[in-house]
């Protein structure tokens, strides 16, 4: 190897608004990524001293631990109208939920819709991993055809439980969503495509144009029974055809957004 | 401020926007629906939020969120509206926050009916939602009381970080009295301290009700207690009549209570020594004027418009010392006084008995009535 004489340059570290407590979540895990770009946006926007987060029931219940803002922490579900009640009552504030599939689309469906549908001004960052991470890898609205989980040890079967749910097409339809898009956090590719949709739904808020949410593929190693690099794969080969990737709705008002 | 004939629910509302009310969120069921009608139009009118919700399940959370913040926020229902709200009410206990609910009570179990009723009190007083927790509950009788009491319950749920709940039932809520309006108030400026709001450079505030930790968990329960005790011993509220020459007294809340009134004046009127306790605070619950009454007093008649739910916190009192018997109309059936004057007679005529249930003797007496 040649040494040099260049000097160093930092091309990584951890953004402030993320505190140093150690990970709780798995090895491979994507939740970590999904905070860290809910993090470094939040810097790039200047508002970490000017936001509360909300944090749901699921693998990230303790999201509040890492991020290093105000946080409250939501009932099952429930998120997107407490979150409803902090904007209300707070509308210069920066308000966000982070939510898992099962909180999100199953529990929480009428929360998330009536947000929705309200236009509530709040970002919804929401993690689909295909089942319930927390209590151990249960089916989840979002469980693929076929897919084994502790609740369908034979794989899904359409007929008994039902097809996944498809959040971001669903909540598109609605008037008051403004700006609803699907990325993956599989890839570096898709981690920094992730991370311009996490921004741009933070600028749809900041700017009043309507509610913003951004449905996120992530891993789940443990309860997929899969290695970190096999999740990365599985997320592409089956969750990507069932959950295609792309913007579901992107407002007029947000088409015109310079981001 | 001059009185004004008003319809309970809607001077309830008033009430709490002249308290300052900052933000509302409710879904509609009779018999509640007035009070979010009158705030669907005043509170935008005064540039606050005003949110009808997906659900009860919905209002209560977005309470739960707001109140977070510190603002002065409430929400209201009936029955089964409340039922839903019971997972949030919890939480809300659990994070230790200030926050006001109306609750309209009507007949039940189940989607029941829309008359006035009293089958909520276990409910609101004794748990409802999971866990460890208590609510203060204000039971007032009257429209006048209802106003009052809004303030106050805003006054107390900030003061002890409480849940307050006004317990109403459909007569109070749909009924027109004269009442005098309190003058508006300015909204409050003070942030409490534990309130988010952004950290703004400054420390990170979370405010939770998880606790994985069992010994870390039960230290803020025990703090909710000690809580607890201190509302026991500062803010029981009751009024009494007649009491200080009675030798039966006649315990109602709310509505009941007033009824009872009446036929505790026309027992009165015949010269029969009666006189009533109505509780205000039923939670927490006068044990001391009734433990005072239970050395003085030849018997008690609770009256309820249940199945007897306060009576089980009359007798935890009395226990045994004194005769208690129980009147109550349930399902939305409101007692007339002639029925509890009645009772009052066969209290004073009849045989006095410490033994047995009231509420197995009251039900053989309702058979032969309602059968
Ligand atoms: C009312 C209620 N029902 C059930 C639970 C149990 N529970 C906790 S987390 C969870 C599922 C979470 O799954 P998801 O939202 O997909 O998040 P993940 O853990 O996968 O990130 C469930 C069912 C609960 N806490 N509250
Ligand atoms: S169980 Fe799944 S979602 Fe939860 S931390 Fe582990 S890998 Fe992540």
């Amino acid at each position: 190897m040649v040494l040099t004489d260049t000097p160093a340059k930092l091309v990584y570290e951890r953004p402030e608004a993320l505190g140093t407590t150690v990970t709780h979540y798995c090895p491979g895990c994507t939740h970590g990524v999904a905070h860290r770009l809910v993090a470094e946006v939040l810097e790039e926007m200047s508002e970490v001293g000017n936001t509360i987060g909300v944090a749901s029931v699921g693998c990230s219940v303790f999201a509040y631990n890492y991020f290093d803002f105000d946080f409250v922490e939501a009932a099952h579900g429930r998120a997107p109208a407490m979150a409803t009640g902090i904007k209300r009552v707070l509308p210069d504030k920066t308000v966000f939920t982070y939510q898992g599939d099962g909180d999100l689309a199953s529990i929480g469906m009428g929360e998330i819709v009536g947000a929705a549908s309200r236009g509530e001004l709040i970002t919804v960052v929401f993690i689909n991993n295909a089942n319930y991470g927390m209590t151990g890898g249960q089916m989840a609205p979002t469980t693929l055809p076929g897919q084994k989980t502790t609740s369908s040890p034979t794989g899904r079967d359409v007929k008994r439980q039902g097809y996944p749910i498809q959040t971001a097409e669903l909540l598109s339809t609605l008037e008051g969503s403004a700006y609803i898009v699907r990325r993956s956090l599989h890839n570096s590719r898709e981690i920094r495509r992730a991370k311009k949709a996490i921004r741009t739904a933070f600028e749809v808020q900041k700017k009043g144009l309507g509610f913003a949410l951004v449905e996120l593929l992530s891993t789940c190693p443990t309860n997929w029974h899969l290695t970190p690099v096999e999740a990365r794969d599985w997320i592409e080969e089956r969750m990507m055809p069932v959950f295609p990737l792309g913007d579901y709705k992107i407002s007029s008002a947000v088409a015109d957004l310079k981001v | 401020m001059a009185k004004e004939l008003i319809k309970g629910n809607t001077a309830v509302a008033e009430a709490a926007l002249r308290a300052g009310l900052e933000a509302y969120f409710g879904y509609p069921i009779t018999p509640q629906t007035e009070l979010l009608e009158h705030l669907s139009a005043r509170m935008p009118e005064l540039g606050r939020p005003f949110v009808q919700a997906e659900s009860e399940l919905g209002a209560i959370n977005m309470v739960y969120g707001a109140a977070c913040t510190g603002k002065r926020v409430m929400t209201s229902s009936s029955s089964p509206g409340v039922s839903l709200m019971m997972e949030g009410l919890s939480y809300i206990a659990g994070t230790e926050i200030p926050a006001v609910l109306v609750d309209v009570v009507r007949g039940g179990p189940g989607l029941g009916n829309i008359a006035p009723a009293q089958g909520d009190y276990n409910q609101i007083v004794h748990g409802g939602g999971h866990g460890d927790y208590h609510m203060i509950v204000l039971a007032p009788a009257s429209v006048q009381e209802a106003v009052d009491m809004t303030g106050l319950a805003f006054d107390l749920a900030e003061k002890y970080r409480y849940i307050v709940t006004i317990l109403l039932d459909g007569s109070i809520g749909q009924m027109m009295e004269p009442a005098e309006l309190p003058p508006m108030q300015p909204l409050k400026t003070d942030v409490p301290d534990w309130a988010v709001r952004g950290t703004n450079g400054g420390e990170k505030r979370v405010l939770t009700s998880i606790n994985l930790d069992p010994p870390a968990q039960e230290v803020m329960n025990l703090r909710l207690m000690k809580r607890w005790q201190e509302i026991e011993q500062n803010e029981v509220r009751y009024k009494e009549y007649f009491l200080d020459d009675a030798e039966y007294v006649v315990v109602g809340f709310g509505t009941a209570g007033r009824i009872a009134l009446s036929a505790v004046r026309a027992a009165r009127e015949k010269g029969i020594k009666v006189g009533l306790l109505r509780p205000i605070t039923v939670a927490p619950f006068p044990k001391d004027i009734l433990e005072e009454l239970t050395g003085k007093v030849k018997a008690f008649l609770v009256v309820e418009m249940n199945s007897g739910m306060m009576l089980e916190d009359v007798r935890l009192v009395v226990r045994g010392r004194k005769p208690v018997e129980f009147f109550g109309r349930m399902g939305g059936v409101v007692p007339f006084p002639d029925e509890i004057l009645t009772e009052i007679n066969q209290l004073v005529e009849g045989l006095l008995t410490t033994e047995g249930h009231p509420r197995d003797r009251w039900l053989a007496r309702l058979e032969k009535t309602i059968g």
